[in-house]
């Protein structure tokens, strides 16, 4: 049984890295589509903003509705600091490009930590609803800076330019990314001061009698979040040819937490995998659903989100949920089946 | 004389912005929770007249004369104002009754799922596209007095949100209902154990948040007459904000909070060089405030005890 838990807990890194093997195999035989290669990277980008949403919505049970606004300030802060050091340093040499994207990255990575910490400061201490809010209004005024910025600092409402370099291989450098964001928040959770974190969520007052410092924890797990969703705004910035504030708004921070949620709260593995599907779908039903019919998506992630939250929480409902448990369902069948099982119902605690 | 006629206009968009803050406040007083599809009500009750209205002209369009419009548009607006009330007590019935005791954060994203629900229908409806949502019978000129030039619209709106704001202090003072509603948010238990009927009182309440929220929308169309899905969700985060910085849970501080965020708001857009930023100078506040006094201007403070 040793074998299998120890196998749970790098089987998401075992599955990415696969899945980027095949992937450079495949463009290497130039099968890979470039279409694929762009939702490829919007897929990464997805997974690392779920994830780090997850460790404030899931782990620490706070809620953030302003995770495009971090987002936004490492696309624009990033973007740009990419944008001026390919315009003097020249675009050419590979390994300067690569020196230059770690720069933007941790340009990105710590002014959006920045911006977590000052928001996290004073709406922390409080009680959950004013962090909502809180972080709502910072997307807001962040998206509204921006905007009305001059163009030669950073577009203003054109947008600001960024440099995209080699087209077929940055999905690589996303999913390293992906790699990397998974690799400290799942070492994060499951060390000492991720069972602190987990603590606060499940009774703050309990916590604070065991002796955890509670600000300290709640402002770590923010600006953690705050941090991976910069990095990813950076990545976002490299994939497209210009950032428009107008992108980063609540409805973005939405479509995140309705990731997070259907992934199911708490569960690393769920994010990753719906946060797969729901891009995938995104971009297919806009292929199919046009016009005034566009909106149906919307339509049903919200009656799910709906859903899934009542379902999962109403009081009412307890006795139902134990007695139809995919958990108990599953674990009934033999235990071959149980390792693929784990990975998709099993709670990350 | 500019600046009495922007100190007049911000507070008559506070007066609007009080009415919906208070339908913030009164469901976070009463159900302990930030009922996030408020904005959407009003986005919801702007629609209903934009549907109503040219029904009701053609209804009434043997005696069209100019005394039938204001009766029609009134009657748009009392129509637009129950079913606003009737959409607040459903969504309160379907999505947040079965949550009640649930973990806040859940029901936080109901609310967030209701609210992104209701604009994607309403998207669905009416189409992306602005609609033009002229109430052109209330729509009276300007009052010059001297130098000062202010919109008959703005006043009627400064006196209505005034009228509803004591009519709504002298109900919940001395009603018995108001009473109820003041008890329930003391405590639910004990208000319970005296005979109240705890989910009753949680439906007028939202029936009340969800009306006024639908008048808001009339006063809103009167100032700029287009409607669009997504029209609701920046006044209800500025009521929000404004329901905040008088101290959520209180109703007097949810009417200072909405004069005060208007007039600031006028007042910053009437500066050329700061307007642009309104709005983040509007949610700064919003921070600082919490940063200073994390209760807001007339909020108790609780105090979580085991």
């Amino acid at each position: 049984m040793k074998k299998f838990t120890s196998l749970k807990n790098y089987i998401s890194y075992i599955v990415i890295g696969l899945v980027t093997v095949i992937c450079v195999i495949l463009s290497l035989s130039g099968v890979l589509k470039a279409s694929t290669a762009i939702l490829l990277e919007e897929i990464a980008i997805k997974i690392m903003l779920a994830v780090s949403l997850s460790l404030v919505v899931g782990f620490l049970g706070e809620l953030s509705l302003g995770h495009a606004g971090f987002m936004c300030v490492g696309a624009y802060l990033g973007g740009k600091v990419a944008y001026v050091l390919t315009q003097q340093l020249g675009e050419d040499d590979p390994i300067l490009n690569i020196v230059i994207l770690v720069i933007a990255l941790v340009v990105g990575g710590i002014c959006a930590g920045i911006c977590g910490f000052l928001i996290g400061l004073p709406a922390l201490r409080l009680r959950g609803d004013y962090l909502a809010i809180t972080t709502l209004a910072f997307g807001e005024i962040v998206r509204t800076i921006f905007l009305n910025t001059s163009e030669e600092s950073f577009g203003g409402p054109i947008g600001l330019p960024t440099p995209r370099f080699n087209k077929e291989w940055f999905y690589v450098i996303c999913f390293i990314m992906v790699l990397i964001t998974l690799f400290v928040i799942q070492n994060l959770i499951r060390s000492k001061h991720g069972r602190a974190i987990k603590a606060i969520r499940d009774n703050e007052i309990a916590a604070r009698a065991t002796g955890i410092n509670v600000t300290r924890y709640k402002l770590i797990g923010f600006i953690l979040s705050a941090v991976f969703a910069g990095l990813a705004g950076v990545l976002y910035s490299y994939t497209k040819f210009n950032v428009s504030s107008q992108i980063f708004d609540y409805n973005y921070s939405i479509e995140i937490l309705v990731i997070v949620v259907l992934g199911g709260m708490g569960n690393i593995g769920g994010s990753i995998i719906s946060a797969v599907l729901v891009t995938f779908l995104n971009r297919e039903l806009a292929n199919i659903l046009t016009g005034n019919l566009a909106v149906l998506k919307d339509i049903i992630y919200a009656v799910i989100l709906i859903g899934i939250v009542i379902y999962r929480n109403a009081p009412g409902l307890k006795n139902f949920r134990e007695k139809y448990n995919l958990k108990k369902l599953f674990s009934k069948k033999k235990k071959t089946a149980e390792v693929t099982s784990d990975t998709v119902a099993k709670e990350e605690n | 004389m500019e600046f009495l006629t922007t100190f007049v206009n911000g507070l008559s968009l506070g007066g609007i912005y009080a009415m919906i803050a208070l339908g913030y406040t009164m469901v976070y007083g009463i159900a302990k929770m930030l009922n996030f599809a408020h904005g959407d009500i009003i986005m919801v009750g702007g629609y209903t007249v934009h549907t109503v209205l040219p029904f009701l002209a053609i209804l009434l369009s043997g005696v069209y004369n100019p005394t039938v419009a204001i009766i029609s548009s009134i009657i748009a607006i009392i129509a637009a104002m129950v079913f606003c009330m009737m959409l607040g007590i459903v969504v309160e019935k379907v999505a947040y009754k079965p949550l009640r005791g649930a973990s806040p954060l859940a029901v936080l994203i109901t609310a967030i799922g209701v609210s992104y629900l209701l604009q994607s229908l309403a998207q669905m409806i009416f189409g992306s596209a602005p609609k033009h949502v002229n109430i052109k019978a209330l729509d009276f000129g300007i009052l010059k007095i001297g130098g000062l030039a202010i919109g008959y619209n703005t006043i009627i709106t400064l006196v209505c949100s005034i009228l509803v704001m004591i009519a709504l202090s002298l109900f919940v003072k001395f009603s018995k209902t108001g009473r109820a509603m003041v008890a329930v948010s003391e405590d639910k238990g004990a208000a319970q154990l005296m005979g109240i009927n705890v989910n009753r009182i949680i439906m007028i309440t939202f029936a009340i948040g969800s009306a006024l929220a639908a008048l808001a929308s009339v006063f809103f169309l009167l100032k700029a007459p287009t409607m669009t899905p997504t029209f609701g969700s920046l006044p209800g985060i500025k009521a929000f904000t404004a329901a905040v910085i008088g101290g959520i849970g209180s109703i007097p501080g949810a009417m200072i909070g909405g004069i005060l965020l208007g007039v600031i708001e006028c007042f910053a857009q009437a500066v050329p060089a700061i307007s642009p930023y309104t709005d983040a100078i509007e949610f700064s506040i919003l921070i600082i405030l919490l940063l200073v006094k994390p209760s807001g201007l007339l909020g108790k403070m609780r105090r979580e005890k085991v």
